[in-house]
């Protein structure tokens, strides 16, 4: 699995709340949810984001509630990955959980600046910065999760078992 | 190597006889809880599975408490959602408008937390059973459903931070200025995918409601749970709310900690977390003596418990609310709200000039009953002070103790109860 895309950047305890504020929690079509992705702190977000795009972040992103309508906004948006230098744990979860693909690489995170190019080998970990020519090497998942991503959710694992 | 307190209540549900730190595994489950926003997303999730039965029908509980009496069309349809399917599938555990109360607050005094239990909760404050001597997490709606369809969860089991807990809080300092206090020296991340495990002589000093408040706030320094060891308080507490037999796990004497620290309680004073983190926290020498604010809450899953309600009604009693200042008291649980009326203290609050509302989250997240304007600034006893999080993106929350809260709203700025002469 690969993900290729122009780099939304943002900084520390990107949280819960700003990536998608509980006044929209009662939405229940992921569609309009995710038309007020980010809103609170980037309110251009949802007019430049384009299918494929990646999201990096500093650390413990996706701090805060345990509502995995943050996530799910991320991916519906079009953001094919999100690299952070770390992750809050439930979000790390609910992305594995829903099948969005993320990636711990502090050195990356902190490197890749707002607009980069960037590729992305999840099966390796690898994160290429296309516009500095840099190489990094992020943690790639535990066999189990890899498991799970590759059923494209928990769901589908457990239908699998 | 020995095993912490969490990590032996894992191996258990894992029907291991030991783990270690970082080990994936798959543990029994004794409980699953949703809420409103998180069980109607959780349901959907359900819908796409082979089994569609619940693993076991009174090990689930659905407590409607978010945006509940409903706040708009699209809340009472989330409710009615999940009010269908707990009647299709027979859930007994089920809350709602009239028996309900803020889950956190509401299910250990319905008995449904006790020792030694593996708890989920599509809620990030599940982590508050951990006060009980439980190992419970917060995750998100398709774990969730996944536990109510096969009673198990995937944990990777956690490393853990020791915080060794001595002398006793002074007047007026509770379990929130404990937390706060931690919080703001490790920080929002600061015990990120770990265990807290509170212990010591200290713990003693400590009421089970401020018990409580601590453990609730460890996902506000990135932990995995946040938990007590069992002693006589614990057991009183549950003897009192429970017909289940519980199990009390220690940590071997060998445990291994990524970390330790020991926190004399005697030393903590009144503390307040400045926006936007958890983590900015000052105690009343840094803070300037005139900041002036509009709003106080009282209640959540952090502080609606009867000793929040006592504290903030012994300031409240026989003064007011400053004019032009909203003050709004929520108690945590229905049963709350009764013992708080037979006590009179919903009289105090009333006389005072503030409102009383019925169990709900509302403000806390931004939700309805007290959100704020552009530029407006709340003193609130719950946990989370984000950009936006009761409000306007440029509205301001100030987490603090009941104590704190309630000397604010007398004097209409940030104070604390020395101010007032207590």
């Amino acid at each position: 699995m690969q993900a290729k895309g122009r780099v939304f950047k943002y900084g520390d305890n990107v949280d819960t709340d700003v990536i998608i504020p509980a006044r929209y929690l009662a939405i229940a079509d992921p569609k309009e949810l995710a038309e007020h992705c980010m809103e609170d702190i980037d309110k251009d977000f949802v007019h430049k984001v384009q299918p494929g795009d990646i999201m990096v972040a500093n650390k413990n992103f996706g701090c805060g509630s345990s509502r995995e309508h943050a996530p799910l906004v991320i991916k519906v948006s079009g953001i094919s990955c999100v690299i952070a230098e770390t992750f809050a744990r439930i979000f790390y979860r609910n992305a594995i959980n829903i099948g969005l693909p993320i990636i711990e690489c502090p050195e990356a995170a902190r490197d890749i600046k707002d607009g980069d190019e960037v590729e992305v080998d999840f099966d390796s970990g690898t994160i290429y910065n296309r516009t500095t020519g840099k190489q990094y090497q992020g943690q790639a998942f535990p066999e189990f999760m890899q498991k799970i991503i590759r059923a494209e959710g928990l769901i589908n694992y457990i239908n699998e078992q | 190597m020995g095993m912490t307190m969490t990590q032996k209540i894992l191996a258990a549900h894992a029907g291991l006889p030991e783990v270690k730190a970082g080990q994936l595994i798959e543990a029994k489950l004794d409980l699953v809880l949703g809420n409103d926003i998180t069980t109607p997303v959780a349901i959907r999730e359900m819908e796409k599975l082979n089994r569609q039965e619940v693993f076991h029908k009174d090990k689930i509980a659905l407590v409607m408490d978010h945006f509940i009496p409903n706040k708009d069309i699209k809340s009472a349809e989330n409710c009615k959602c999940v009010r269908e399917f707990a009647c299709r599938q027979e859930i007994s555990n089920y809350f709602d408008v009239g028996e309900m109360g803020i889950e956190h607050a509401l299910l250990p005094e319905k008995g449904l937390t006790v020792a030694g239990d593996c708890i989920i909760g599509a809620d990030s404050h599940t982590c508050t059973y951990g006060a009980l001597g439980a190992f419970s997490t917060g995750v998100g709606s398709t774990d969730m459903a996944a536990g109510m369809a096969t009673g198990k969860a995937w944990f990777k089991v956690p490393s853990a931070i020791k915080f060794n807990l001595i002398g006793k809080p002074s007047k007026w300092v509770s379990g929130k200025d404990v937390i706060l206090h931690i919080i703001g020296l490790i920080g929002v991340d600061g015990a990120l995918y770990k265990s807290m495990e509170f212990v010591g002589e200290g713990v003693a000093n400590l009421s089970m409601d401020d018990r409580f408040t601590i453990a609730n706030m460890a996902i506000e320094a990135g932990g995995k749970n946040g938990i007590f060891p069992v002693d006589e308080k614990a057991e009183a507490y549950m003897k009192e709310h429970s017909t289940r037999s519980y199990t009390i796990y220690e940590a071997d004497p060998d445990a291994e900690y990524d970390e330790e620290y020991t926190i004399d309680l005697s030393t903590l004073k009144s503390t307040v977390a400045f926006p936007h983190l958890p983590e900015n926290t000052k105690t009343f020498d840094e803070i300037p003596g005139d900041m002036a604010i509009d709003q106080v809450v009282i209640g959540s899953c952090t502080n609606g418990r009867m000793d929040d309600l006592r504290t903030a009604a012994a300031i409240l009693k026989g003064r007011k609310v400053k004019k032009g200042l909203r003050c709004i008291v929520i108690p945590g649980t229905q049963k709350t709200y009764m013992d708080a009326m037979e006590e009179g203290l919903l009289k105090i609050f009333l006389e005072a000039g503030a409102v009383v509302s019925t169990p709900t989250c509302g403000p806390c997240l931004g939700g309805y009953m007290g959100i704020l304007a552009a530029g407006e600034r709340c003193v609130s006893t719950t946990n989370r002070n984000f950009v936006g999080r009761m409000g306007h993106v440029d509205s301001e929350v100030y987490l603090a103790s009941p104590a704190v809260a309630a000397a604010s709203a007398v004097t209409g700025k940030i104070s604390e109860p020395a101010e007032l002469g207590l």
